[in-house]
């Protein structure tokens, strides 16, 4: 059975943990925030954490002997635990990285380290070079796209994508052709940013498992949205921030199977990492420390292991449910509105709560500063995913993205003051 | 919303001088990473030193209100002025945009570029306005290089 939407007394509880949620902006409207895709807000319950952490524990962790020392670095690992198990996964498969973008970069700076003879890693799958072929697609967000980009730049290596549909779904009509023994790497989002569309993450690892190439899943959008855990997916590599899920801002992390962090070369290098260390060369600490160069973000973890909780007491389905009504009734409130363009998937089928839209003739800019006069915040701009505004033909667009504690009132909010826009810009609209 | 002042709203609806014309000394392409504004903009200067005079202002913008308008402004009060004069003018209105709402704008300066003072208090809207601007500096230095 499907699982219930929030109800209004639990949303109007959740609400009450979010202390921005009761600020006003822009001379006294209330905040209706939803560009939670782009950051989502903290519960007392994270910041209490935080705190809790500087006021009682503060220490440099997995250094040093006295007593803060050995209970920072516990509850540095202990958070690693929480946050493994919010994934289904153990706790050494979990690299702390300071956000997704950089567990990404780990990944494909793994890659050319491997090709260049780096250390820390054993065998030859983490290498590229001239014949290889890196495939992404053009709905990732830049974070998954550039990282790749350099990648094949600096090894030789050539970078393909997997097209997008107009209606905003992968294009697979040519995967064999793009999907083959010479694709070392498949790098993908789970969830578009922009679009909301959910990707078919099961049956292409199955196929890029098939040719042997090694799956890199952004989850970014998933995770805090909706249950994930990483042996139904099957990927690889699996990348998500914390600040995105009520967490703090500072933490992103990197999940992998654990032989293949065993066999990637390391990435950033210093303190922390190390096994010994001589003058003529070091060798490294087994994964996941050898990944987590410097001192540790000890307090961004153990931030981000309470918004783990918050979100598990929740409910990740019952979140989902609760996106997924909202997600409705915006489409169906931006359809009532033919001067509207939704970009991507027009029905709840595989897709998550976050909603991109054109008002033809108006730039999403100014709809987004209209919006943002009667407190209303969204995203505006090609939200970084440039090449996917430019396959359907959007310059740029505004795009609401929702989170648990969103209520169908600020959907209507949106719309009204939507309503102002065409009249503003002279549109010729019948309303 | 002091923002979208009638007048800027006709400049975005009807750009003054639009489109990009011949001849020309530089052409320059400069965008607005955040957003993806992209404006294309071509001077043509005639004379050197005090005598530089500012002959057409061309440009094809692709953007919000804010620097469509900003773009339409710049063709209108710069054309036919000499460079002195475009210089002093784009100053102008670099003060008045970067000045957080301190500085009203010089009217005798920038004429209609006063419509275009409330973007001073909307940070994330300033650099929509200075686009063209931007593009037109770079564009004259480049244009007075090819006639030194």
């Amino acid at each position: 059975m499907a699982a219930a939407p929030l109800s209004d007394e639990e949303l109007a509880r959740i609400r009450a943990d979010f202390p921005i949620l009761s600020r006003t902006v822009r001379g006294g409207h209330p905040l209706v925030y939803l560009d939670s895709g782009a950051t989502s807000h903290k519960p007392r319950q994270v910041l209490d954490a935080e705190r809790g952490f500087y006021e009682r524990t503060n220490a440099a962790v997995h250094r040093g002997a006295h007593q803060l020392s050995e209970e920072g670095t516990d509850a540095y690992e202990t958070a690693r635990a929480t946050i493994a198990a919010f994934i289904g996964a153990r706790a050494d498969e979990v690299v702390f990285t300071r956000n997704a973008t950089e567990a990404i970069n780990l990944v494909a700076y793994a890659f050319t380290n491997g090709a260049h003879g780096g250390g820390g890693g054993r065998g030859d799958r983490f290498t590229l070079g001239p014949g290889d072929e890196v495939l992404v697609t053009e709905m990732e967000h830049h974070a998954n796209l550039i990282p790749w980009q350099e990648a094949c730049r600096r090894t030789g290596a050539t970078l393909r994508w997997v097209p997008v549909t107009p209606d905003g779904r992968l294009d697979l009509t040519d995967l064999d052709r793009l999907l083959t023994e010479r694709t070392k790497v498949f790098a993908f989002t789970h969830v578009s940013n922009v679009l909301g569309t959910l990707n078919p993450v099961r049956e292409l690892t199955e196929r890029a498992h098939a040719v042997g190439a090694l799956v890199v899943l952004d989850a970014c959008q998933s995770v805090p949205h909706l249950p994930v855990a990483v042996d139904d997916l099957g990927v690889d590599f699996l990348a998500f921030s914390g600040h995105k899920m009520f967490g703090p801002l500072g933490i992103g992390v990197l999940w992998a199977r654990p032989e293949l962090l065993d066999e990637m070369p390391v990435f950033l290098t210093g303190g922390s990492m190390i096994e010994t260390v001589t003058m003529e060369g070091s060798t490294y600490a087994p994964a996941p420390q050898k990944f987590e160069a410097g001192v540790p973000v000890a307090a961004q973890a153990v931030g981000l292991a309470a918004a783990c909780d918050y979100l598990t007491a929740l409910g990740l389905d019952r979140v989902h449910a609760h996106e997924q009504a909202l997600t409705q009734r915006l489409l169906e409130g931006l359809a009532a509105r033919p001067w509207v363009r939704v970009l991507g998937p027009d029905g709840l089928r595989e897709r998550g709560g976050a909603v991109a839209f054109v008002v033809d003739g108006v730039h999403a800019h100014d709809v987004g500063q209209v919006l943002d006069d009667r407190g209303v915040a969204v995203r505006v701009g090609h939200h970084c995913a440039w090449p996917l505004h430019r396959a359907l033909k959007a310059q740029a667009s505004t795009r609401a993205s929702f989170a648990a504690y969103s209520t169908s009132a600020e959907v209507d909010a949106l719309l009204e003051a939507l309503d102002r826009v065409p009249a503003m810009f002279g549109l010729e609209v019948a309303v | 919303m002091d923002l979208y002042q009638e007048l800027i709203l006709e400049h975005y609806k009807r750009p003054v001088r639009a489109g990009l014309r011949d001849p020309f000394e530089a052409e320059v392409h400069h965008v607005n990473p955040t957003c993806g504004d992209e404006v294309t903009l071509r001077v043509h200067v005639t004379g050197t030193g005090d005598e530089a005079v500012v002959e057409d202002v061309s440009y094809d913008a692709m953007g919000c209100s804010i620097s469509v308008a900003s773009a339409s402004i710049l063709a209108e009060e710069i054309t036919g002025e000499s460079v002195a004069h475009a210089r002093k003018t784009f100053e102008a209105m670099r003060s008045m945009l970067t000045s957080k709402g301190e500085d009203p704008g010089d009217e005798e300066l920038i004429g209609d570029g006063v419509a275009l003072s409330g973007v001073a208090k909307y940070p994330a809207r300033v650099k929509c306005a200075l686009l063209s601007w931007m593009a037109f500096t770079d564009a004259l230095h480049q244009a007075e290089g090819a006639n030194a």
